[in-house]
């Protein structure tokens, strides 16, 4: 197990990059864990094209990232806010996109 | 019900681990280094969201990110048109056909940093064919090293060179997919050239042109080698596009956090407009207008 975690030290690896990076280790197996139960069915909502469970999560995640940039690169405040506006967007596209 | 075997999926192993090695574990590491401060191997702080902030209040990037913008849409403006033009002059059939699509694609056969030297000598005023005929023939004050808009032409008038032979390709397939009775439908209405070209062939290359819009898009949003070789992003800042004020950061100050933090923006705004062309493609053949 140490040589295994020093085999990996070149990675420069921290505590939130790793939870992030579970996190869409996580996202990838639970929808495709979603995708084999319950086949995706395009359909067509308030985005410009028809699109599956996975193009609205990809479209959200996209939003959600440049949501939190554009806080960061535009106003002082903290960044909670930010996250919290994310969230409702992707709960909106995830829902009605 | 259709059977499915899902052991096929271990067939595309081999792919999974080698893209792993050479494209998901540095992703990773990128992403590690965008929220640290590296002073060496084993030296590192963790600064959180402080490189995003930076690069994103960065002037000097917003500078280069605008240029590159510019860049592209110029790029976009002048080699689409001109590769529809140029495809629409080629003749159709024969050894003729043959003999221009030869010599139209040999730009694309050249590789990035030999097409950038090319340019650099034929700029010249000294010893290159075009910067001595600028400068000594018509008169022209023109120096790529110097002048802004100068150096900004060249990387232009590069590109336009470079690429518009694969725009030419891709249109000159798409027209000769047009079947002959579209054609002879129009004789028979004694369509003018304009309306056949409006009303036929158009629409019938709106698929490849998307693609040759995609494509060049991203190459010349992404351009780095040509305009390093020609004028290394000078003079001052006038040539310095994305790519190479990212490794000008990353290469020649070593400061490794924020080049990541730079990449992983990049990163974003790349999969933003694949994603938009993307989307656009799929859906071509359902939209009403065909």
């Amino acid at each position: 197990m140490q040589s295994l975690a020093a085999s990996f030290e070149w990675m420069a690896w921290t505590r939130p990059t790793a939870i992030f990076l579970l996190g869409i280790v996580l996202l990838l197996v639970v929808m495709t864990v979603l995708g084999i139960r319950y086949p995706a069915v395009a359909r067509k909502g308030f985005l410009p094209m028809a699109t599956t469970r996975g193009d609205r999560l990809y479209v959200g995640l996209l939003g959600v990232a440049v949501i939190n940039l554009a806080w960061l690169g535009a106003t002082e405040l903290t960044q909670g806010w930010a996250v919290a506006i994310a969230a409702v967007w992707l709960i909106v596209v995830l829902r009605w996109g | 019900m259709k059977t499915t075997n899902h052991r096929a999926w271990l067939l595309v192993l081999p792919v999974v681990i080698s893209v792993a090695f050479s494209a998901i574990l540095p992703l990773i590491t990128v992403i590690n280094y965008s929220v640290q401060d590296i002073f060496g191997p084993f030296q590192r702080v963790f600064v959180g969201g402080e490189w995003f902030r930076d690069t994103l209040r960065d002037s000097e990037l917003r500078g280069a990110f605008f240029r590159n913008l510019l860049f592209s849409a110029e790029v976009l403006l002048l080699e689409i048109p001109l590769g529809v033009a140029v495809a629409l002059a080629l003749p159709a059939k024969g050894w003729r056909a043959s003999l221009s699509l030869v010599l139209v694609a040999l730009p694309l056969l050249i590789p990035w940093n030999v097409v950038g030297t090319i340019w650099q000598i034929f700029g010249r005023a000294d010893i290159g064919l075009g910067g001595f005929f600028l400068n000594n023939t018509l008169g022209l004050n023109y120096n790529y090293t110097n002048d802004p808009f100068d150096a900004w032409m060249t990387v232009l008038v590069m590109d336009i060179w470079h690429w518009t032979p694969l725009v030419v390709l891709l249109c000159y397939a798409g027209l000769r997919a047009i079947p002959e009775a579209y054609y002879q439908a129009a004789r028979i209405d004694a369509a003018k050239p304009w309306a056949i070209f409006r009303y036929i062939q158009l629409p019938r290359l709106r698929g490849v042109l998307l693609i040759a819009l995609l494509l060049r898009f991203m190459d010349s949003f992404l351009i780095y080698t040509e305009p390093f070789v020609v004028t290394g992003g000078g003079p001052g800042n006038a040539t310095t596009f994305l790519s190479i004020y990212l490794s000008k950061l990353a290469v020649g100050q070593f400061d490794l956090g924020p080049a990541a933090a730079f990449s992983l923006i990049y990163f974003l705004i790349i999969q933003i407009f694949c994603f938009i062309f993307y989307t656009m493609i799929l859906n071509l053949g359902k939209g009403p207008a065909r």
